[in-house]
């Protein structure tokens, strides 16, 4: 599987995204500068977390204008598969690639800790190493990961299976107190219609080794890998 | 109002500068003439006790700073260790006490800065973030804001910048009421062979201006940090720098970019004192000269004079010597990340710092004797009067040990400290193996099998009761807390903060917490490598409690071997090693329990300290123990509870305490003990060789179940413990 990140001013889980790809692909992902024009042939590309633009606009607003990000678009339109962890998830509701905004955390406070993620649908290029309704932990670590959409889009998402994850607790329950930031629905990672884009909060990436504590990130790298090649 | 720079220098403004007569007899005599408006400026900043050291350069000047693994120790911008395979760790610990009162946020948000900017200016590439704090009373009316004000701040700067925020240390105490601490430490990776100085060299050699414009902020911040707080302190918030965590990221990549070609011959960042410090030390240090246009400093406002842009500490700055002919270069790398970039001058051989705005000379003064002949005071300063020990007997035990228990784990002291470091992004590099939380944080070197375990203590109450003990106990206690998690102790960066050194009383608490910390750190083979100190941390005549933070940093060659605190499974054997002799003077406890803070500290022998963590660490590193909590603040029990939390695992032990009240045994602060939870079939080789090596050990018990029952005490469940434990703060913060 050939990737490429996308590296935006202030963008710091860049790193953490280039070794996890290279880890687990095998390969070295292609690092894209968020001023470059052309993105070189890949099957898929990774907005990396991080405060682009310091997060001095809303989040992701910035970045979302960036000239990398036409590429990436154009990519998607393809069918070309997207994923954006947390600032990356923010940028892709900024461009209108997902549905929906992620506002400012309901205690007002940046929150780092491991959270509990239910797979809502494992029939998906990102979550088909998993079990069906499987709980992972995995940590989150943001301020504006409240996710936000409209009834008609919720329930559209809902229908349609594109709630990839869900905050839950550790019996798999998706509860007022299981949900750390506010999110409509408990709601942590979408998919759009096409399903070949994705965004989340929490960092997959973070948890692929057990020295970090776990390994639950790896299906989702997994996925990626099961789906494209 | 038009500015003159050759306004006459009354004695007014000499001393509205801070200088006193002596010292401005010391000016004139350096310049052989009346300064310049601007050159007051100069020298009131650089001999102000924040960047002069001038009270504290006399005692500091006596801490062991050798070792093996030393590269670079006190006086660069921080210190250097070895840790093999051509890599280095730089790490520095510094204070923003004053700024972070008057504006929590800003205040402790720009000290994060600060810290990184003294260690990436080195060439090091920052991996960790660490802080030790201290508030005033929680019944205190500033102390809740000040608290999430701070929180916010660290973690404001620290999370954008995508450092992790790995822990730190927080304590109250009615003492900081009017004068909190906020002491950022940083820690940061390199290649030897890729570590840049500050001196200045290369007559001719271009001199850049990077980062930030330089605005009007923070004028006279250094000279703020080092006077006494008053009732019209909150007029001083003009004084507070305003930190830009995004323009410090680019700083950061585009600083290190450029390191990694051959273009740079010194840098410096611009820190307390602005261009000012950065200037003179860059200058004085490769015994070379300046001749800087004022003109080309990128600037935020206009109509800046060259006394505002002298003295600014607007942040995220830097100053950089390049190679002759490589500025385009350099240039492209500032532009790509959108950082300003400036020729301000060049070197020159006349050693002195001259400075032109408008075609004309502002400033002329020799750098040498500026830097060199600064102040030095041999302050009077009495011996700290011996406390009697306070006997276990002395302290009643009681009414229920298990209230008492849940009383002291919920009290605001020892309460989980969750509400803070979830603030902070702890796992941002995804390198952090040991969370917030445990004895030491630990995060590994990146794409190796190593691993830097960093600690951050002091126990300010041992060190007002006795200073020599109690700078002991502060150097001590991070030792043991690298120790317990198996880490090899290598070095200290240190925060002293103190009150007025111009009281003798005060001094004589400074030079006996660095008496004690010298002999800590001789025994240990633990130098000293770079360190602050913060006087003046005084409100209306009151001094702050004596305040030497310790931030250890320790080192695994293999990163595997580390432990938590949390035992692993059920039938594991805890171990108690070390003597308990139910210590309660100064102790948690007796504050906790019976709000009287007297006696002596628990006495530090450094020679068992070293006895039973070398001990420990051996068994670690053999891979023979599963979990380690070294005992501190609240005693014993407070650790075993600290351990069953950690796991969610219950505990049956049972103690032998003899002539030892139960009360003194459960809470006593002896030094120099540990827990071990060890597996079941391990426990014996490790208790015969304890006593084969003469160390103190004895089996207490085993982990399991749900319940964690110690003699002579109700049961607790684990779940009861946790609720109490994780109650306080976010009671206190007003949280669901």
């Amino acid at each position: 599987m050939k990737s490429a990140v996308i590296v935006f001013p202030a963008s710091n889980c860049d790193r953490d995204m280039i070794v996890a790809l290279e880890k687990i692909t095998g390969h070295k992902p292609h690092i894209i500068w968020h001023q470059d024009e052309e993105i070189p042939d890949a099957d898929l590309i990774a907005l990396p977390g991080g405060f682009s633009f310091g997060d001095y606009l809303r989040c992701g607003a910035m970045a979302a204008r960036s000239p990398a990000i036409q590429k990436v678009i154009e990519h998607a339109n393809r069918g070309g598969n997207v994923i954006g962890i947390c600032n990356g998830f923010q940028v892709l509701t900024e461009t209108g690639l997902l549905p929906g905004a992620l506002m400012r955390n309901k205690s007002l406070k940046f929150i780092c800790k491991d959270v509990n993620l239910k797979v809502e649908n494992n029939d998906t290029a990102f979550t088909n190493a998993y079990g069906q309704g499987q709980v992972i932990t995995i940590p989150m670590a943001h301020h504006d990961g409240n996710y936000f959409a409209d009834d008609e889009t919720l329930k559209e998402l809902e229908d349609d299976g594109r709630i990839a994850f869900r905050y839950v607790d550790k019996a798999g329950q998706a509860t007022a107190e299981a949900n750390p930031n506010g999110s409509r629905n408990n709601i942590a990672g979408i998919i759009n219609r096409r399903k070949n884009i994705l965004g989340m909060m929490p960092h997959p990436e973070r948890l692929i080794e057990d020295a970090q504590g776990g390994i639950d990130g790896l299906g989702f790298f997994e996925s990626m890998i099961n789906a494209i090649n | 109002m038009t500015w003159n720079n050759n306004v006459e220098i009354t004695d007014a403004l000499v001393k509205e500068h801070g200088l006193s007569d002596d010292e401005y007899a010391l000016c004139l005599k350096i310049l052989g003439r009346t300064p310049t408006l601007t050159e007051l400026g100069i020298f009131s900043v650089m001999w102000s006790e924040h960047c002069s050291y001038k009270s504290s350069k006399k005692h500091l000047k006596t801490l062991p700073t050798k070792a093996p693994w030393v590269i670079h120790g006190p006086g660069e911008n921080a210190g250097v260790i070895d840790i093999g395979d051509n890599q280095a760790i730089i790490f520095k610990m510094e204070s923003h006490n004053h700024p972070s009162y008057i504006e929590p946020y800003q205040g402790a948000a720009t000290g994060v800065g600060g810290i990184l900017r003294d260690v990436f200016t080195m060439g090091a590439r920052p991996i960790a973030n660490m802080n030790a704090l201290r508030f005033g009373s929680p019944d205190h009316a500033k102390t809740k804001h000040l608290l999430s004000g701070v929180v916010e701040g660290i973690g404001g700067y620290g999370n954008c910048v995508g450092v992790p925020t790995v822990g730190g240390e927080t304590n109250f105490h009615p003492s900081y009421d009017g004068n909190i601490l906020v002491n950022a430490m940083n820690v940061g990776l390199a290649d030897q062979d890729k570590i840049f100085l500050s001196a200045a060299a290369g007559i001719g050699n271009p001199v850049i201006y990077v980062g930030s414009k330089t605005g009007r902020d923070g004028i006279h911040g250094a000279t703020m940090a080092s006077a006494e707080f008053t009732e019209d302190t909150e007029e001083k918030r003009p004084t507070v720098q305003v930190g830009d965590p995004f323009t410090e990221k680019l700083l950061i990549e585009a600083c290190l970019e450029l390191m990694s070609t051959d273009m740079v011959v010194a840098i410096q960042d611009m820190g307390a004192a602005g261009l000012t410090s950065s200037s003179v030390e860059m200058a004085s240090g490769g015994g070379v000269g300046f001749d800087f246009n004022l003109d080309m400093i990128p600037q935020r406002e206009e109509g800046m004079t060259p006394y505002e842009m002298m003295l600014s500490e607007s942040q995220e700055r830097m100053l950089i010597v390049l190679k002759p002919g490589r500025e385009a270069e350099a240039k492209a790398i500032f532009d790509k990340w959108d950082l300003d970039f400036a020729v301000i001058g060049k070197i020159t051989e006349t050693g002195n710092l001259t400075l032109r705005f408008k075609g004309e000379v502002v400033a002329d003064i020799p750098t040498q004797p500026l830097a060199d002949n600064s102040p030095e005071y041999d302050r009077p300063w009495v011996k700290t009067p011996a406390r009697a020990f306070l006997k276990p007997e002395d302290v009643a035990a009681p009414a229920d040990m298990k209230q008492a228990l849940l009383k002291m784990i919920g009290s605001p002291d020892l309460c989980s400290r969750d509400w803070i470091w979830q603030q902070y992004d702890h796992q941002v590099m995804a390198d952090t193996i040991q969370k917030p939380g445990g004895d030491a944080a630990v995060v590994r070197v990146h794409g190796t099998e190593k691993a830097v375990a960093i600690s951050t203590d002091c126990t300010p109450r041992y060190c007002y009761a006795d200073p020599v003990e109690g700078g002991k106990q502060a150097v001590v206690e991070t030792w043991r807390n690298l120790t317990a998690v198996g880490a090899t102790p290598l070095a200290i960066t240190d925060c002293l903060n103190f009150g007025n050194p111009e009281r003798p009383e005060i001094m004589g608490q400074f030079v006996g917490c660095i008496e004690g910390m010298k002999e800590a750190c001789i025994i240990l083979d633990y130098p000293v490598v770079s360190g602050n100190v913060s006087l003046y941390n005084e409100t209306n005549g009151t001094g702050i409690h004596p305040t030497p933070a310790i931030g250890g940093v320790g080192l695994f060659t293999d990163s595997s071997k580390m432990v938590t605190i949390a035992p692993q499974k059920e039938g594991e054997v805890l171990i108690l090693v070390g003597e308990t002799k139910g210590h309660l003077g100064v102790s948690l406890y007796l504050d906790i329990m019976e709000g009287r803070e007297e006696g002596a500290p628990p006495p530090v022998d450094l020679l068992l300290e070293k006895k039973n963590g070398d001990f420990v660490r051996a068994q670690i590193n053999a891979e023979n123990i599963a979990a380690c909590h070294d005992i501190s603040d609240g005693g014993l029990y407070v650790a075993l509870a600290e351990m069953a939390m950690a796991s969610e695992m219950g505990m049956a032990v049972t103690l032998d305490y003899e002539n030892v009240p139960q009360h003194a045994f459960a809470f006593g602060e002896d030094q120099a003990r540990y827990i071990l939870s060890v597996p079941a079939d391990k426990a014996d080789a490790i208790l015969s060789k304890a006593k084969a090596e003469g160390v103190v050990c004895a089996n207490i018990g085993r982990v399991g179940g749900k319940d964690f029952e110690v003699n002579g005490m109700s049961s607790i469940s684990v779940s009861e413990l946790l609720t109490t434990h994780q109650g306080w703060m976010k009671d206190y913060m007003g949280l669901e």
